[in-house]
């Protein structure tokens, strides 16, 4: 047995560390595509204003890209001393992806970034432009592996267990690439990464307009920003609509526990905040049928039968199989070399029962209800803040065609204070993802509490303490750079 | 092919020279580099199955996962 401090303090640092991740990531995918946007039109108008303004915006990109680069790495270090039976286990699955985003962030940034930053006045101007898009395309694309390796844990797909090599071993390449979950998450996170980009630019523009100066600067600015914001959230509802159909399909604890939803039926209701619903909602958004069957607590602990007349299995009966799955396991080691008749029947029971095989590990059906309270939330702070930052950049897009936006000085400061919001978004979404998996780090597979390694709690407390200490070091002096960019603004640009 | 790879040897040599602002930006990622590799990874992330064979490695998380 492992203590449940280990498991709590190894899970809060590598939440520490992956939310530290995300504070750079979405600013480097939005500020991407804003900065190609302006280069784009100063390549068609030949206007030098153009060519500063895009250089101005990617400038706060290289300073956020560098502060946030190879913070990944960390997690990486993470999975070799604190979750060693997880990264064993997965293999090769979690393996590749990870190793061809590391390989393609490598020739990426020694590459394109080069001929972005060195190559202004040594390339064609066509061929700089095609470079800064390249940027951003290979810096969704990066993210995508990291998606792919995430979503094959929400969803776990194109692998067979081999218990000689207690690992996972990948059968199907494509079916890891092509699995919905990740391709729904891929998009919802890159376009989260457009709204981030959006708001902080939008933001940041509105500071010029405040301090009236650069304001020509602060309007085209905002103009592109809000257009390249608003699509990329209409994207992220979009997505986040796909998203919602497969976690009701694979993961429908994560859905109830998101929803508060203790029983579920047909005609489930979307619990806006509690006591507020909407009737039917959530099976629409579940099932895009407002007489779909959402299941709820409840039923996913009891076991149901689906109006289609598929029997879900109850949570003890999971748990039944799960122990089954480790016991033949044990068994087929043990056999193996003694009674291979034996160990070829332990082996039977074993593959009969690998979709339960994480359940063996859990002691009361209770264990498998993530914290209610904190993804219920942690999806209401997404989402609201997602509409409400959709307002917000439709209001001032609106304000700047109209005129009036230089004249707004409350519209001006909402901008400017809204961007943390966006940022609390972003995180909020991680919580619901991550929290709302839980118990389990591979679903079905492999609890947190099998995945964690043999170590002391106190060398997990030692080294989150220091990791905060450095991410907040890290942190001020990225503030404290963009901020001295900021002040400096965009006509003093140079190299 | 060899005049290639000295134009792009020298497209990087200038703008590393040239560079004003980002030299500040290199430091912080060299910083950062040090500190991740020398200082966390070697004293504080060693993997619990370094230094172990393939053998090894199966027998110690079969045992995890059984124990557990």
């Amino acid at each position: 047995m492992v203590e449940s401090a280990l498991v709590g303090w190894s899970r809060l640092q590598f939440a520490l560390t992956a939310g530290y991740h995300w504070i750079f990531v979405p600013l480097t995918l939005g500020l991407a595509v804003i900065m190609a946007v302006m280069e784009s039109v100063y390549v068609k108008t030949g206007d030098e204003f153009w060519k500063k303004t895009a250089k101005f915006w990617m400038k706060l990109f290289a300073i956020n890209f560098a502060v946030g680069i190879a913070t990944g790495i960390i997690l990486e270090f993470q999975f070799g001393t604190n979750w060693s039976n997880y990264s064993w286990f997965v293999g090769d699955i979690f393996g590749a992806p990870l190793a061809i985003e590391g390989i393609f962030a490598f020739f990426m940034e020694a590459t394109f970034f080069a001929v972005m930053f060195f190559g202004w006045e040594k390339v064609s101007k066509r061929t700089h432009l095609v470079t800064t898009w390249l940027t951003g395309i290979g810096a969704a694309i990066s993210a995508l592996w990291i998606l792919i390796a995430n979503s094959w844990m929400q969803h776990p797909v194109g692998m067979e267990f081999n218990p000689d090599t207690v690992r996972h071993e990948m059968v199907d390449f494509w079916a890891l690439v092509l699995n919905p979950v990740a391709i729904s998450k891929f998009f919802h996170s890159v376009f989260s990464g457009w709204m981030t980009g959006a708001i902080f630019a939008i933001g940041i523009s509105c500071w010029y307009l405040l301090k009236k100066r650069e304001t020509r600067f602060a309007l085209a600015s905002i103009r592109v920003s809000a257009i390249v914001g608003i699509i990329g959230t209409f994207a992220v509802m979009l997505s986040g609509d796909s998203s919602g159909i497969h976690v009701a399909k694979y993961q429908p604890m994560k859905l109830a526990a998101a929803e508060g939803l203790m029983d579920g039926g047909e005609r489930a209701p979307f619990s806006i905040v509690p006591g507020v619903e909407v009737p039917g909602m959530l099976s629409i958004l579940a099932t895009h049928d407002i007489n779909g069957y959402v299941p709820g607590i409840n039923n996913l602990l009891d076991g149901y039968t689906t109006p289609e007349g598929v029997v879900v299995p109850s949570a003890e009966e999971r748990i039944e199989r799960g122990k089954s799955a480790i016991e033949a396991f044990s068994d087929y080691r043990t056999l193996r070399e003694s009674d291979p008749a034996a160990a070829a029947e332990a082996r039977k029971v074993l593959d009969e029962n690998i979709d339960y095989f994480g359940y063996g590990y859990i002691d009361s059906p209770e264990e498998l209800v993530p914290s209610v309270g904190l993804v219920y939330w942690a999806f209401r702070v997404m989402v609201g803040l997602g509409c409400a930052l959709l307002l917000l950049m439709v209001v001032v897009l609106w304000a700047e065609f109209k005129k009036k936006l230089t004249k707004m000085t409350w519209l001006q400061w909402v901008a400017l204070f809204s961007i943390p919001f966006v940022y609390f978004a972003g995180q909020a979404g991680w919580i619901v993802a991550e929290a709302g998996r839980q118990p389990w780090v591979i679903e079905g597979l492999l609890p947190t509490k099998a995945a964690v390694s043999s170590v002391s709690v106190g060398a997990v407390q030692t080294t989150f303490f220091l990791f905060v200490a450095i991410f907040t070091l890290f942190l001020v002096i990225e503030l404290r750079i963009l901020i001295k960019a900021i002040k400096k603004g965009p006509e003093i640009e140079n190299q | 092919m060899k005049r290639k790879i000295i134009a792009i040897y020298n497209f990087y040599v200038d703008g590393f020279k040239n560079m004003t602002w980002g030299r500040q930006l290199w430091w912080l990622i060299l910083l950062k580099a040090v500190l991740l590799f020398l200082v966390l990874r070697l004293f504080f992330f060693k993997p619990i199955l370094a230094g172990k064979s393939d053998e090894q490695k199966i027998e110690y998380v079969s045992t995890e996962l059984l124990t557990r």
